[in-house]
């Protein structure tokens, strides 16, 4: 059957913001299905509130709506558009949810608009814990045992049956945020209370533990005929107990005789048989007792998920996009196989190669928060490798992690050998208890002399995987024996490199640098090949060019023509907090731009989630770590006409040196450049040359240096570590001894950098401006007025094009000063600006707090607001195009008002304190567009599921510098009708202005407390501006609480203000949804 | 220290890297699988007789040998190629190493060579002949030997792995295998008897056939139809086996007497021999199809099953009676997959039905013989 001529306009749910769990890979499955669908000539209308994704580029969909994911508003847009269809399986959980939630209320009904790839009972099915187990029950699958329950005492009976441990998990929760395994009855009491709270239908399910037991993942497809295929299996490293996503996984399953997966097989398609998802792909997960080789079903993901990511590019089937066909009605067996193109998309991938993930974690962001890897997901990102072993691809995955590995140990991150090498206790509990680093402590524990049945008994990872660590480390053993490089035989060195080892351990291990070791193997002729991603093991031709580097005899690149132009990108590697689907945003764009040109683009990046790593992105795709060495590699290999290193984040800013070093020419704002604006000496001569202020600072490389340096910038100051993203250990210090305390810190973090000093300018506001610059002629793209006050992170404030409170003088300083600086640094591509705008001795003062030559986070935003391709137009600059030549005459200044604001998450760190400063924790974004202010701050609001109440009672605390605020926002919200609640300091206030306030306990004071409130339901925002940070100051538990039960939480007095004048418009009016392609129309 | 091993190509290629089996040196049709699990059953498939098998998949021996994943009594293969070997195994019912298990049958194997360059080239030129060597090191000398090899065509390899006797066969479905049947595996006394002439059978085919509650009687595939029909069967399935079908004149023979008289049922060999038993003709692919994931669309009901093949000739379309149907075809390359006889109680797939190793997708065949057996 081709494609269904029934439908015309098919409505797609986008995922929303990046939170842990729910990252870039919705971006891509997003893209490829709008992509999919548009090429069948269907019309589409997308809704997603996450500006930095590819897919809500106007060019991308019909119809773009940058909106909240509520059902409420997702039924506006329903309203107006009447798509057809809505296909709910491609935007994550959250897509999935909203889906249900139009189906619940009867919208999709109203309006005529069918669900297709998965039916509402069929998402109910898979979903619902009691459905599914009966649905197992009928085929004869075995799950946990265990029962779902809805209260505590109901949940105390069921634990008389399954025993401790048992694993607790609230139903709904994206993640499995609340997941987690009870060893006692306290533990199992407070999880479930929290379980029961956080699950949107107050639900848990409790579970026999299985803590141990293998674990795989199978992705499987199916169509409206019944034809289903197994896409990719997977293996996870760490076996049962920690989350799938936490874990590191494995491609294909390792260990399973034939007969073990023909078992899972055949389960995976009775699963997809009886649960019914019509068409599209689904993840079934499963566990094997490696002692019997039992086998249960843990879950099943109705729908495209993080592993279905992982296994397309594992794999190189598009699983997105194929199930994008089906649910329009193709047979499998009708759409081909684009790698091959002469067989069909009706088959099972085998692949001759090994694919290893491994997670990120950010718990250096949240000192407070538990960092031991449970049954809920903490992980903020992952990197993929691909290599022909186990070995070489684990090895290579360890470096493309960028967190100081260079490999299995051998690098500046191993401690073994040093004083702060770890001692037998020490090893051991790391190795029993899964933590972020406990791969790094197998090594130890094989370095310390444990045997690997000890090892596999304490953390009962699969024998097999051991040994290969086993044999690393054998091999590492003997690489030292041998001592110098000049000893090393090409023999040794070939077998090194084929099982993973960079030039950098191998330097180590044989007392040289990096650079010598590259020249030796490569005078020794050990160079690297690279072998294609063919979905075939080879046995068609693939027209594919999708790469991963290892050393075989046999390279498959194709030659480079004569008449194009080669350029790489640099990607930004696996997300983390302050470097995401923005940079990757960039990248995508610059490959675009570049095609559009005639070049070749060429794409580097090591995050399977992505877009940028999608093989039609780009004319070619090197899926490998960025580092130097990997880098090179391909350098050497595809001989690129340009490199550029500007759109990838700080990820390839740090290469940038090493590469232009070696002779690799970047393109683009030089290197010089880029170091220029990062060096804090030279950046201040220039200003000084432009005549532009900056707040005092200094640079210090020890603590007494600081120390002096201190008290010539005065407090409060501002500390952090140079060349670090994201406000890493940033911090404002008001007195010494926060100084000393932080400096210290900034010190460890900097790694043998300097520490950068600034003089904080307090209650300033911040100000973003993002500019493109040819080296001759500055446009500004964007200036983005933040909401919070300065010292909150740029990344973590709310911003707003066009500005709304600067006036025309000081707007014209910024951009006199933009346009200076970036003709002054010769800037070609990108440039972003941070200034701080103070009123001071009668006047508004602009001070330049930093200036990137780069892209930066903000710039999928601006193009947003804007409607602006800034990437695209940076990218073409940067291979050659002159401003006047793209036609970029000025500014674009939108009629309507964009606000973007960040998400958190917190609510996956129990008893995190929220408070936002200079270190950045946000994971994601979302956008609210409106003709108004405060509408488009309600909606950002809204998107970041931040749900401003309409009635009831608000919870106000004001720190004591902060009173004086606290007149007009009382008064505010008394007109309104909500009432005031507050504790005895700022109650005080209010009464004094004659404001109606109910007093409240301090949690010192006893009971009702607004612990209690928040416990009751009684509060439905709480605005609390800190006077102290930390989880265990009153206001921090209390902030905490407020997260752990779903109550708004603001701490900073601008966005109180911005959230009042939104609750006033919500009061009055109906929120309305207009679609990016008719505003800019 | 590791001790080296050679392969050497036809066409003047040589790989080298380690030994991980017996020493020795052999020659054969050099063949690749991209079965990314069950390298045991590959090893003991009699269809390879005279090949040497490389995997595609890099990583094999993750989970030992056993006695249990056996589809013969012991490995058939010329030589075994992997890029990387396992020295531990890792699975509840592992026995041991494969290493010690290549060592203990004679098996000659190499790891370490870049397999999928071997696989390239055997996609691009199509199948070599080779040699794998463990004791001559001298690359002219193996390309020699190579040239020498004397391939598979015109060959009856047969005669190599047929039983030499008959023999009753008891053996039903693996407990792993039974895991979702629903039917008891106990033979009746009044049960149907199966007649198998066996060209080299996979034992799985024999489970099955024993599974669905028949009486199972293996003969050697070089038997007469007398001897079948002595035997008053109520079914004939004919095996799968090794090597070129078309010089087989003694079985296609045999199958031509039995046509009409009882209904036969053919797996892979089988299949070929029942098309030149009805006037067909079959040629060599250019390297085969070898592997667990080959699609095969059922004509009739336009569904696709995922199916384990393993053959390097096929039946030629031109060449196919009016008398033949085309029941499924291979999606990949559109050749013929299965044939119906149109008048006459007999049928044959070109792949493996049952599995071992590879997907349980076609099980559904045993059935549809099953039914026409004259007793059933």
């Amino acid at each position: 059957m081709p494609r269904r001529d029934d439908l015309r306009k098919i409505l797609l749910i986008g995922s929303g913001p990046i939170v842990i769990g729910q990252a870039c890979e919705f971006d891509y499955s997003g893209t490829q299905a709008c992509k999919a669908l548009r090429e069948e000539g269907y019309e589409v209308v997308l809704v997603n509130s996450n500006p930095a994704t590819i897919m809500t580029d106007p060019a991308l969909a019909d119809r773009t709506y940058i909106e909240p994911l509520t059902w409420e508003v997702v039924a506006k847009v329903i309203e107006r558009e009447r798509p057809c269809a809505l296909l709910p399986t491609l935007g994550g959980q959250t897509g999935l949810n909203v889906a249900m939630d139009l189906h619940r209320n009867g919208v999709l009904q109203q309006y005529g608009v069918e669900m297709i790839g998965a039916k509402p009972d069929v998402i109910n099915k898979a979903e619902d814990r009691d459905l599914f187990k009966q649905a197992m029950d009928k085929i004869g699958l075995s799950v946990c045992k265990g029962q779902v329950v809805r209260s505590i005492e109901q949940a105390r009976q069921v634990l008389a049956q399954i025993g401790l441990p048992a694993v607790v998990r609230p139903s709904f929760t994206l993640g499995g945020s609340g997941s987690a395994i009870a060893y006692n009855r306290d533990e199992f009491d407070a999880l479930v209370l929290n379980g029961l709270t956080q699950s949107p239908i107050h639900e848990v399910l409790l579970e026999e533990s299985i803590i141990g037991w293998k674990e795989y993942e199978m992705e499987v497809m199916r169509d409206l005929d019944d034809n289903v295929v197994i896409i990719c299996s997977i293996e996870n490293f760490d076996p049962m107990g920690v989350h799938t996503g936490d874990s590191i996984t494995v491609a294909p399953a390792q260990t399973l005789t034939d007969k073990e997966y023909q078992m899972m097989r055949d389960a995976s398609l009775r699963v997809i048989r009886e649960i019914g998802v019509e068409t599209g792909g689904s993840n079934i997960q499963f566990a094997i007792n490696p002692r019997d080789g039992r086998m249960i079903v843990i879950e099943m993901n109705p729908r495209v998920s993080r592993s279905s990511a992982l296994a397309s590019k594992a794999t190189g089937f598009p699983i997105a996009k194929i199930a994008a066909k089906l649910a329009v009605g193709y047979r499998l067996w009708e759409l081909p196989n684009d790698i091959t193109r002469k067989t069909k998309a009706c088959f099972e991938p085998t692949i001759d190669y090994v694919v290893t993930k491994i997670p990120r974690f950010a718990f250096e962001k949240f000192p407070e928060a538990d960092p031991t890897l449970t049954t809920q997901m903490k992980s903020v990102g992952e990197t993929m490798a691909i290599g022909r072993t186990f070995k070489e691809s684990f090895q290579k995955a360890l470096r493309g992690l960028e967190v100081g590995a260079f490999g299995f140990g051998c690098d500046g991150k191993d401690l073994w050998g040093t004083d702060r090498q770890p001692d037998e206790e020490t090893i051991r509990s790391k190795l029993a208890v899964p933590n972020a680093d406990r791969v790094f402590y197998l090594r130890y524990a094989i370095k310390f002399g444990m045997s690997l049945e000890e090892i596999y008994r304490i953390t009962a990872i699969d024998p097999w995987f051991l040994d290969q660590l086993f044999q690393l480390v054998e091999l590492e053993d003997q690489i030292q024996a041998v001592g110098s490089l000049d000893a090393i035989s090409k023999e040794l060195l070939l077998r090194a490199k084929r099982c993973g080892f960079s030039d950098r351990q191998l330097a180590k291990l044989l007392g040289s640098d990096e650079m010598e070791v590259r020249q030796r193997r490569k005078s020794l002729g050990v160079i690297t090949t690279f072998k294609s991603v063919d979905t075939c093991a080879a046995e068609f031709e693939a027209y594919t060019p999708y790469y991963y580097s290892t050393y075989e005899s046999e390279d498959e690149t194709p030659p480079k023509l004569i008449d194009k132009k080669r350029v790489m990108i640099l990607g930004g590697g696996p997300n983390r907090i302050g470097q995401g689907i923005e940079f990757d945003y960039c990248c995508c764009h610059a490959s675009f731009a570049l095609r559009e040109m005639g070049i070749q683009s060429v794409m580097v990046n090591s995050n399977p989630e992505t877009v940028s790593t999608d093989y039609d992105t780009s004319d070619l795709l090197f899926f490998e770590p960025l580092t130097t060495e990997d880098v090179l590699n391909i350098c050497d290999r595809i001989q690129p006409d340009g490199v550029i290193v500007q759109f990838g984040g700080q990820t390839p800013l740090n290469l940038a040196r090493a590469l232009h070093s070696a002779g690799v020419p970047i393109i683009g704002t030089s290197v010089d450049t880029i170091e220029a604006a990062e060096d804090r000496e030279k950046f201040q001569q220039l200003l000084i040359e432009l005549n532009l202020k900056q707040p005092a600072n200094a640079i210090a490389r020890t603590m007494d240096q600081a120390r002096k340096e201190a008290q010539k910038v005065g407090f409060p100051a501002l500390v952090r570590p140079s060349f670090v993203l994201g406000g890493r250990a940033m911090e404002i210090c008001y007195d010494q001894s926060q100084f000393e305390r932080f400096v210290a810190e900034a010190f460890v973090v900097a790694q043998g950098q300097p520490v950068l000093i600034d003089r904080f300018l307090e209650d300033a506001t911040e100000v973003d401006v993002d500019a493109l610059s040819d080296g001759e002629n500055v446009v500004i793209m964007g200036i983005m007025e933040h909401i919070e006050e300065a010292g909150v992170h740029s990344g973590d404030s709310a911003c707003c094009i066009p500005p709304f409170n600067l006036t025309q003088d000081v707007l014209s300083d910024i951009r006199s000063a933009t346009i200076a600086m970036a003709k002054r640094l010769r800037v070609v591509g990108l440039m972003n600006v941070q200034f701080a705008v103070k009123f001071e001795d009668g006047k508004m003062n602009v001070y330049v707090l930093e200036v990137n030559p780069r892209a930066s986070r903000t710039v999928p935003f601006v193009a947003k607001a804007t409607g602006v391709p800034v990437a695209k137009y940076a990218a073409k600059v940067m291979a050659g195009m002159t401003i006047k030549e793209l036609g970029v005459e000025s500014e674009p200044i939108p009629r309507h008002v964009s606000i973007k604001e960040s998400v958190f998450p917190f609510r996956k760190f129990a008893g995190v304190d929220i408070v936002l400063g200079p270190e950045m924790r946000s994971t994601g974004e979302v956008m609210g567009v409106s003709e108004r202010f405060s509408i488009a701050f309600a909606k950002s609001q809204l998107a970041a599921g931040v749900v401003l109440p309409l009635e009831g009672n608000v919870f106000l605390s004001l720190a004591s510098r902060q009173r004086g605020g606290v007149e007009e926002m009382a008064k505010s919200l008394h007109q309104l009708g909500y009432k005031i609640l507050a504790t005895a300091g700022t109650a005080t206030e209010i009464e004094r202005c004659g404001v109606p306030v109910e007093r409240v306990k301090k949690l010192a004071e006893g009971h009702p407390n607004l612990i209690d409130y928040l416990k009751n339901g009684d509060v439905k925002l709480i605005i609390n501006t800190p006077s102290g940070k930390g989880a265990r100051t009153d206001e921090g538990r209390i902030r905490a609480a407020a997260v752990q039960h779903g109550v708004p939480c603001i701490t900073t007095l601008a966005a109180a203000g911005a959230a009042i004048r939104a609750m006033e418009a919500l009061r009055r009016e109906e929120l309305t949804v207009l679609s990016l392609q008719e505003r800019f129309a | 220290m590791e001790s080296r091993a050679k392969l050497a190509l036809e066409n003047g290629v040589v790989f080298e890297g380690i030994s991980i089996g017996a020493s020795g040196e052999v020659d054969g049709e050099v063949v690749f699988n991209t079965s990314m699990t069950g390298y045991q059953e590959i090893l003991t498939d009699p269809s390879y007789r005279g090949q040497i098998v490389t995997m595609t998949y890099p990583e094999i021996g993750n989970y030992g040998v056993n006695t249990e994943d056996l589809e013969s009594t012991k490995p058939q293969v010329a030589g075994f190629i992997v890029r990387e070997e396992s020295r531990i195994h890792s699975n509840f019912r592992a026995q041991g190493t494969m290493r010690d298990y290549f060592i203990k049958h004679g098996v000659v194997a190499i790891a370490e060579i870049d397999t999928r360059s071997l696989v390239r080239q055997i996609r691009n030129v199509g199948a070599l002949k080779g040699i794998l060597s463990t004791t001559d090191m001298d690359n002219a000398s193996l390309i020699a030997k190579a040239k020498a090899s004397p391939g598979l065509v015109g060959r009856d390899l047969v005669r190599e792995v047929v039983p030499e006797s008959a023999r009753q066969w008891n053996e039903s479905l693996h407990p792993i295998d039974r895991m979702f049947v629903e039917r008891s595996s106990e033979a009746q006394a009044t049960a149907p008897h199966i007649v198998c002439l066996d060209f080299g059978m996979k034992w799985n085919i024999a489970r099955h056939l024993r599974d669905r509650g028949n009486r199972v009687t293996i003969l050697p595939g070089t038997c007469t139809a007398d001897d079948v029909l002595k035997l008053n069967p109520d079914g004939v399935f004919l095996s799968n086996g090794p090597g070129d079908p078309e010089p087989l004149e003694y079985a296609i023979s045999t199958i031509r007497q039995l046509l009409g008289k009882k209904p036969i049922f053919g797996i892979c060999l089988g299949h070929q021999l029942l098309s030149l038993a009805c006037g067909a003709k079959t040629f060599k692919l250019k390297f085969g199809h070898r592997g667990a994931n080959q699609p095969v669309i059922n004509e009739e009901t336009g569904k696709v099953e995922i199916t384990a093949q393993n053959h390097g000739f096929a039946v030629e379309e031109a060449s196919l009676p009016s008398d033949l149907k085309i029941t499924h075809r291979n999606l990949n390359d559109n050749t013929i997959a299965g044939v119906r006889h149109k008048k006459l109680p007999a049928f044959s797939v070109q792949y493996h039905p049952e599995a071992s190793s590879g997907p349980h997708d076609s099980h559904y065949l045993f059935d549809e013989f099953q039914k026409s057996l004259t007793k059933s």
